[in-house]
């Protein structure tokens, strides 16, 4: 038979591509996989229909009372620590001031104590999060018991939900956070082996301590507190978050934005009231 | 047809090999980057998007006005684009293709591109900002090259072009729409929050793109014996004075609301961009050297006695490219992260790595653009030459 | 044969490239891989058996770990039970690596000899062998 280059370079083309193809669609569909009966949760797992925070500062005195907490939380979850880096820095619970916790609610005649107390911030966990909706890859997806997770494996790294986050909650891993600091030490200061580190190119953010939670422990921030972070399904009338927002004051950041954030901040304890 | 880009002069063999060598020392570049995150950029917690995401935003808008030529004279009949249409369609192809490059060396883990195919989430943006720019650089390839093909055969395209050429049109005004939703969509931060994001993106991307698309049909006009014709080029000089005046119109609108409305979240971007805040400066050159550069390019574009003195035109048209350039690109995205989250400002600068990835992605599109440019010569100068013979 | 000379040219080096592979692996030792098992968790184990059989985790490791991961992160499970009925705790870390915790005699032998480098232990911290 005759033909001529062109059809010839039309014809192997085609067959390439379809012979790839086809290859790879049945090698997709020949894959088992395991059952779905075979997997299931810890019986020990904490279940709830709305998890929440409810964060009173009352509580939360001097320097250590909140170190502890963000400690807590830092430390059993390998996040790196850069001293004074704030370019790279990766945090999933930190302090910040009334005035940055709450932008445009100071106002001059507010004291300067309370200007300047110190409030624990770290992911709402909303019940609409921006992150969520923006996320192309659905990296970061909201469980069914409200927790907004994060998926490291599948993190392109494209960093839309940072952009998206109005809180700030998020981090990026923009080196490796299994590193050394400027002066030689390792980044992960304190080393869990019972939990994964993180690598480059991928965002991290505090995960509401799912691990813990699934064996039936409280997150590490809440235990560590003294109290003063309470944590608990706000769609059960009988915990004692819900119980704390039904009869105290309480605010949540930026609500105008819509995203319904979950931790509840106390605002006048019945000391100060 | 690519065999007509395999001849060329001296001149045009030094320029492939001096794109190719930028082409080196930015994968060099990127290999750092590879190798130590992005960390290697000026990037940071705060300011999560920069340099890279600022290209691609403004090169999607560039690529989208392919459709400035396509319009009047597919829709209306104005035949005297007919000259230039292919570098038009052949420009969205080097822009679209910088764009692709752009995301890819932003990305923290771009082996995982491949996670937004296998996972689609119809309710990101960002989704269908990969959908619509894979679809816009699908049809520019088959319609710029079939229609250039037919050219070169001296036949008229096949008829299955003519209804792709018709949805270029509203899909070219869709990518950059889409683009702009990526930012007007996001609930937190006060520069990006507004429904005239996406006019002012396309806007600013038919003054930008036509404006770059005139210098380019001026450059192939001196080396090659594709003439565009006078007539062409003042037409689409209007398009970019049209175009400008409404992108410098809804900027100003922006700020009008930004300060008589007083609200603060609302007021502060613009103020860091344009006097500083907090003692942070960094973008406030730019922008008012954005602004001279825009409304000396207008005032020159507007009258007509600049606008037809083909020694004054193209300052306008690099005074309008470059202001928008900076608008869009350094003042938007880096504005909408300060002040961040939490009322505070950290500044963005890029790094020399990350400037030097950044112009090789720019080699990259520009040795697109070349070889693309050298096959749309080659064959209209055939093709013209050949119906002086006839 | 026109432009033979260069044809023959581009054609010797681009046999040079393909058989590349082969000829720099001459002689290089291409034993078959013999991961260890002898650490000391799996010693002391009264029954020596894997969350599956060897041969199907053999085949399918890689399948059963990318189902856990999934099964874990996104689904919230957290307990497998394998064909035999037993119960594990879904986890690389933390139940395959504290068996198997000699990455460089077991894990590194096969993925070494088929030279594939899965990035798991990029995050999931791997055991401390004594010898580095």
């Amino acid at each position: 038979m005759s033909m001529n280059r062109r059809q010839f370079l039309k014809i192997a083309g085609a067959s390439t591509v379809l012979g790839l193809g086809g290859a790879s669609v049945v090698n997709s569909l020949r894959r088992g996989g395991l059952e779905a009966s075979q997997m299931s949760p810890d019986p020990r797992g904490l279940v709830a229909k709305r998890w929440g925070f409810v964060v009173d500062v009352s509580k939360l005195t001097t320097e250590e009372d909140y170190k502890r907490c963000t400690d807590a939380c830092h430390n059993i979850h390998n996040v790196p620590v850069f001293k004074n880096d704030n370019l790279h820095e990766v945090k999933w619970i930190w302090k910040e001031p009334f005035e940055n916790t709450f932008p445009g609610i100071e106002h001059e005649y507010m004291s300067h104590e309370f200007k300047e107390k110190n409030f624990l911030v770290f992911c709402n966990h909303c019940a609409k999060p921006a992150c969520v909706k923006v996320c192309p890859t659905k990296a970061t997806f909201k469980r069914k018991d409200g927790i907004v997770m994060q998926d490291m494996h599948r993190c392109i790294g494209c960093r839309f939900c940072m952009a998206a986050c109005p809180f700030g909650a998020r981090s990026f891993n923009y080196l490796d956070p299994r590193g050394n600091d400027i002066d030689g030490k390792p980044l992960i200061k304190v080393e869990n082996k019972t939990f994964p580190t993180r690598m480059i190119g991928v965002v991290e953010k505090c995960t509401a301590c799912y691990e813990r939670l699934a064996i039936g422990q409280q997150p590490a921030c809440a235990e560590a507190s003294n109290g003063a972070i309470v944590f608990g399904d706000l769609e059960d009338p009988n915990s004692e978050a819900r119980k704390i927002i039904a009869t105290k004051y309480t605010i949540r950041r930026k609500p105008e934005l819509g995203t319904q954030p979950s931790i509840y901040y106390v605002i006048g304890g019945s000391e100060h009231a | 047809m690519l065999e007509k880009a395999l001849t060329g002069s001296k001149r045009y063999w030094t320029w492939i090999f001096v794109l190719l060598g930028i082409i080196g020392v930015g994968f060099i570049a990127y290999l750092q980057q590879w190798k130590y995150g992005l960390g290697v950029t000026g990037l940071s917690r705060d300011v999560s998007w920069g340099f890279y995401i600022a290209q691609f935003t403004f090169l999607v808008g560039v690529a989208a006005s392919a459709v400035m030529l396509v319009i009047p004279y597919y829709l209306h009949n104005h035949k005297k684009f007919g000259k230039i249409l292919i570098l038009g369609e052949f420009l969205a192809i080097a822009s679209v293709t910088m764009c692709i490059l752009f995301i890819f060396v932003d990305m923290g883990q771009p082996m995982r591109i491949m996670n937004v195919v296998l996972h689609p989430t119809p309710g990101s943006v960002m989704f269908w900002d990969s959908v619509v720019l894979s679809g816009y650089l699908f049809i520019n390839l088959i319609v710029g090259w079939t229609t250039l093909g037919a050219e070169r055969k001296s036949v008229p395209p096949p008829f299955w072009v003519k209804p792709l050429i018709y949805l270029s049109i509203p899909w070219a005004v869709s990518i950059h729409t889409v683009t702009a939703f990526l930012y007007a969509g996001i609930p937190g931060r006060h520069l990006w929050l507004t429904a005239i994001m996406a006019a002012r993106f396309l806007a600013s991307a038919f003054a930008a793109g036509p404006a770059l698309l005139i210098l380019l049909v001026m450059f192939v006009r001196k080396v090659s014996k594709l003439d565009a014709g006078t007539e062409a080029i003042q037409s689409l000089a209007k398009i970019v004075t049209y175009a400008m005046t409404a992108n410098v119109f809804f900027f100003l609108l922006e700020v009008f609301t930004a300060t008589y409305s007083g609200i603060p979240g609302h007021a502060h971007p613009l103020t860091y961009l344009f006097f500083g805040l907090d003692g942070h400066t960094a973008l406030v050159p730019w922008m008012w050297t954005a602004t001279v550069l825009a409304f000396l390019g207008l005032g020159l574009l507007i009258f007509p006695a600049t606008r037809r003195n083909e020694g004054i035109l193209p300052i306008a048209l690099l005074s309008v490219f470059i202001a928008a350039w900076i608008d869009k690109g350094m003042g938007l995205v880096i504005g909408g992260f300060i002040p961040n989250m939490f009322e505070r400002v950290t500044e963005y600068t890029p790094t020399a790595t990350e400037l030097a990835i950044t112009v090789g992605v720019y080699a990259v599109g520009c040795l697109v653009l070349t070889v693309l440019y050298k096959v749309a010569i080659g064959v209209k100068e055939d093709t013209a030459g050949e119906a002086e013979h006839h | 044969m026109y432009n033979g000379g260069k044809i023959i040219a581009g054609l010797v080096v681009f046999l040079a490239f393909f058989t590349f592979p082969f000829y720099y692996n001459l002689g290089k030792a291409n034993a078959r891989p013999e991961p260890k098992l002898n650490t000391p968790v799996i010693q002391q184990l009264a029954e020596k058996k894997c969350v599956e059989s060897k041969d199907v985790m053999r085949s399918d490791h890689m399948q059963i770990l990318n189902d856990w991961r999934d099964s874990v992160v996104r689904d919230g499970n957290r307990i497998y039970v394998n064909a035999e009925g037993k119960r594990y705790t879904m986890s690389l870390q933390n139940t395959c690596m504290n068996c198997h915790s000699n990455k460089k005699e077991f894990c590194d032998k096969c993925h070494n000899y088929m030279a594939v480098k899965p990035y798991c232990w990029n995050c999931h911290i791997q055991p401390k062998e004594d010898k580095s």
